[in-house]
């Protein structure tokens, strides 16, 4: 039984290996701390600090596993965020049209850049560089330089607004029991891969592993929502996040689109040949980054209560380095939206993290650097091992 | 002091699990073209690894003399001062840069610390009068075809003073008329008193220059024969390398023809760039259920942009002619509706269009029909991997489990993942193009085997193949192909090496 969790816990290191770094990384700020970290106040405001760099994250996931870069989703941002505060602000259009339209206007920018890479063959990088010029004087344009401010309150609600409660303790119940039902649908749908698994004659943890594997599993999910209810309950955005995930695990994984995808930037020609239709998938793909940017352009200016003309600067930087650090390849094919989603909490624990602990900006910049180069490092030095 | 040029004494090369080498001893003769044959994975290319320093002196055991002289090579440098040259089965070639550039790339000719682009130029066209490439110095190497850059390789080794020339594989991608000028050159360097080190897969080629020959199996020497001392017949090699008899290389078949399925009239196709190059020209043919068709033609013949361009137009433009399947007219304009109408395209290079070497057996194999194993898009995981499951045991794809990466199988096992991709889709037509490129004789048997298990299940073969033998011992009818045209029709009775030949090299009437 040994040698199974071994062989399993080897074959999968690359996987674990990004959960472990984070708890480990984690539970060094929160002893360096003297507990800070894990505050219901802090926890809650780390969600909404990294929110809109895990929206980016996702879709710059899929934009590196096609083997592809996107450098303009800051500016993209930015830009919607302009955007949606002169419909608003100076128009004063409904908040829930303003979103549908800035997404719209977000699916646009990704259709213009998709339509160079993919049917002019222009690298992505070229033209998403263009595409960080030009949207970043787009924004300047449309804001006249100055920032636009306030946003109504159904808006800002995005950002800032919690689950509502129907107790009136000082816990948030419905919080705990969202916990509680989180919990029991992961340990159903775990129950049933196991079931399906076994019919199939398919290698499964040991029971005693599976036990072990779902009870460290349910009790963090409480942990975290017990500290969320503490303080306000759940975020809105947090809401968000966790359906985002959902569904593009489920689509990257499950879909016969997510294949394509992977298939097309593990060996574009090869995919082609295949029946893979490279260029319109390319093209999607793209469109996709740019819904992702324009909603992590909405949740900033939400979370700000301004669009500024600075909005945004270095997302891309962010975004790129997550999907990095969660074990994506640079020359794709390969990565997962959980491994983006861990790399993005890494950089925004230590962001947090050494915050708390006071350091300046400089030296924050340098470590975060230095992970994301020892990250990779580590990465292909496992795949070197393994072949 | 031996007449032994080189003297590699008891070998071993340990590789994390795996004993790549086991005391391999080789020896050879100042002089002689000597031939190092064996199966995939026999241990060929890491034991000249070893002998050009690649793995260095240290990382085996044993120890190599060269000359009399006892030598520890720590890098490729190393061993090209003493005159040893590998040329490697993936060429090397930088195809930016000019062919002089090439030749003298890390050992460019100086001058005062500047390169002397006269001298460079001048030592090129020396070299290249020497292999026989009629070629300007500043010419692309990129332009070149696969045989001149070949040449041009060679040219690049001559420039380092070689006494000792190594060639992995240097054939598998030549056509015939190419692979004999090779050939002829090497035993003209051999009158130079240039000594070479041959690793092929092309028995005739071997009989015909080989001065001994060296078998390796599973990483052990299992004998080196003198051609001079005793009659050597193809039949005895292949008994080396594989450890058995292998009486009949290509398997017994009982072939049961049907009507004739699919056809094709008048088919013309246009360069992709060049709109004015005709690269097929008024090509005709016809396929019957059951029957294995192949398509004979010297490289550049346009055989694979044919293929290509029935597959789907994925190859070229201005595309005109009919196809017609079952009696009915067919339109394939995307790939996607080429597979859909039962036609299966294996192409010709596997690792650069066939798999997807970073993903995993049961992926790749499930790839070109997903629809197959999906409800409203949803991919069932466990549908695939029973499905994969009943391929390896069908194809006896050796790999501990459809998990493994495709990037780590043997040439052999990844050309049947490619076959299994494509026999998934339950094509009508299966064209395969060089199915056995590059691929061992015992794998080559297993490959052979599964083609005529399609062809036994009523489908139709198209089987394009640069190798003769092959071809003569596996199709029912083949078609030769020369400048885009088809140039004859030859039936299995009739068919023979020199009149395939014939048609190969057959002009414009």
């Amino acid at each position: 039984m040994l040698d199974t969790v071994k062989r399993l816990f080897v074959g999968n290191i690359r996987q674990y290996g990004m959960f472990i770094a984070l708890a480990l990384i984690m539970l060094f700020f929160q002893i360096i701390t003297d507990g800070t970290l894990l505050k219901p106040l802090n926890i809650t405001n780390l969600v909404l600090q990294n929110s809109y760099i895990l929206i980016l994250a996702i879709g710059m996931l899929l934009v590196i596993i096609t083997g592809h870069i996107d450098l303009s989703v800051g500016s993209v941002a930015a830009f919607v965020g302009a955007v949606s505060a002169i419909m608003m602000v100076n128009y004063n259009i409904h908040f829930g049209v303003a979103i549908v339209l800035s997404l719209l206007i977000g699916a646009a920018v990704g259709a213009w850049q998709g339509f160079w890479v993919a049917y002019v063959k222009i690298p992505s990088f070229i033209v998403t560089l263009a595409g960080m010029l030009l949207f970043r004087g787009l924004t300047m344009l449309v804001l006249d330089g100055k920032s636009v401010a306030p946003f109504p309150d159904g808006f800002r609600a995005i950002s800032t607004g919690f689950l509502p409660d129907f107790s009136s303790g000082s816990t948030h119940l419905l919080t705990i029991m969202i916990g509680v039902g989180l919990s029991l649908l992961f340990v159903l749908m775990e129950w049933r891969k196991r079931m399906i698994d076994q019919r199939y004659q398919l290698e499964v943890l040991p029971f005693g592993m599976f036990i072990a594997k779902q009870v460290l599993i349910v009790a963090i999910i409480n942990y975290f929502m017990i500290i969320l209810a503490s303080y306000k309950g759940l975020p809105n955005i947090f809401i968000l996040l966790f359906a985002l995930i959902a569904f593009y695990t489920f689509m990257m994984r499950r879909t016969v689109m997510g294949r394509h995808i992977y298939a097309l930037g593990g060996n574009e020609k090869a995919a082609r040949l295949s029946g893979v239709k490279t260029k319109k998938m390319t093209f999607w793909v793209f469109v996709n980054m740019g819904v992702m940017a324009a909603l992590a352009g909405l949740v900033f200016a939400a979370r700000l209560n301004a669009a500024t003309p600075k909005a945004g600067v270095n997302f891309e930087l962010d975004a790129i380095a997550a999907a990095f650090i969660g074990g994506a390849s640079a020359t794709g094919g390969v990565g997962t939206v959980i491994g983006a989603i861990v790399g993005g909490l890494v950089m925004g624990v230590m962001n947090n993290g050494m915050s708390l602990v006071g350091l300046g900006i400089d030296y924050q910049q340098g470590i975060k650097g230095l992970v994301l180069l020892l990250a990779v490092a580590f990465d292909i030095y496992n795949k070197n091992k393994s072949s | 002091m031996s007449d032994y040029i080189l003297e590699m004494r008891s070998i071993t090369k340990e590789f994390p699990g795996v004993k790549a080498l086991e005391n391999v001893n080789l020896q050879v003769k100042e002089g002689e073209i000597h031939a190092l044959m064996g199966e995939n994975g026999a241990g060929k290319s890491t034991l000249m690894k070893v002998l050009s320093g690649v793995y260095p002196s240290g990382s085996y055991e044993g120890e190599i003399l060269f000359k009399g002289q006892l030598c520890q090579f720590r890098t490729i440098t190393d061993s090209e001062a003493k005159g040893i040259v590998i040329i490697h089965q993936e060429l090397a070639l930088i195809p930016q840069l000019s062919i002089a550039e090439n030749i003298f790339l890390g050992n460019e000719r100086v001058a005062r610390g500047l390169i002397d682009w006269y001298k460079t130029e001048l030592d090129t066209r020396a070299l290249l009068t020497t292999v026989g490439l009629q070629e300007s110095p500043s010419v692309r190497a990129g332009s070149l075809g696969v045989g001149k850059q070949q040449l041009v390789e060679i040219a690049k080794a001559l420039s380092k003073e070689v006494k000792l020339l190594i060639l992995d594989e240097p054939t598998a991608a030549l056509n015939e008329e190419d692979s004999e000028n090779l050939l002829q050159l090497l035993l003209a360097f051999k009158k130079e008193g240039i000594t070479s080190i041959i690793i092929s897969h092309k028995l005739n080629e071997i009989m015909k220059v080989a001065d001994s020959i060296t078998i390796l199996r599973d990483g052990k020497t299992i004998e080196t024969l003198d051609v001079h001392l005793e009659q050597i017949t193809e039949e005895r090699i292949i008994q080396g390398m594989v450890g058995r008899d292998l009486t009949h290389r290509y398997p017994h078949r009982k072939a049961n023809i049907g009507e004739a399925f699919f056809e094709v009239k008048d088919w013309t196709v246009y360069h992709p760039t060049q709109a004015e190059r005709k690269i097929v020209d008024q090509a005709s043919l016809h396929v019957r259920r059951g029957e294995i068709v192949g398509i004979a033609g010297l490289m550049g013949a346009g055989r694979t942009e044919f293929a290509m361009s029935l597959f789907g137009k994925s190859y070229g433009q201005k595309i005109s002619g009919q196809l017609s399947k079952n009696g009915q007219p067919l339109r394939l304009n995307t790939i996607t509706e080429a597979i859909e109408h039962g036609i299966a395209y294996v192409t010709e290079d596997r690792k650069e269009y066939g798999l997807i070497l970073m993903e995993d057996i049961k992926r790749n194999i499930t790839l070109a029909s997903l629809k197959k194993i999906s409800k409203r898009y949803l991919v069932n995981d466990h549908q695939e991997l029973i499905e994969a499951e009943s391929f390896r045991e069908k194809m006896a794809i050796k790999t501990p489990s459809v998990h493994q990466k495709t990037g780590n199988l043997s040439g052999g096992n990844q050309q049947k993942v490619v076959l299994s991709k494509w026999i998934f889709t339950d094509p009508e037509l299966l064209i395969l193009d060089e199915p056995t490129r590059g691929i061992d004789v015992g794998a080559k048997y297993e490959i052979y085997t599964i083609i005529h298990d399609v062809a036994a299940q009523g489908k139709g073969v198209l089987m394009i193949s640069s190798e003769l033998p092959e071809l003569l011992g596996m199709c029912d009818r083949i078609y030769v192909m020369n400048e885009g045209r088809i140039t004859g029709e030859v039936g299995r009775e009739d068919a023979s090496q020199e009149l395939l030949m014939k048609y190969m090299t057959k002009g414009r009437d």
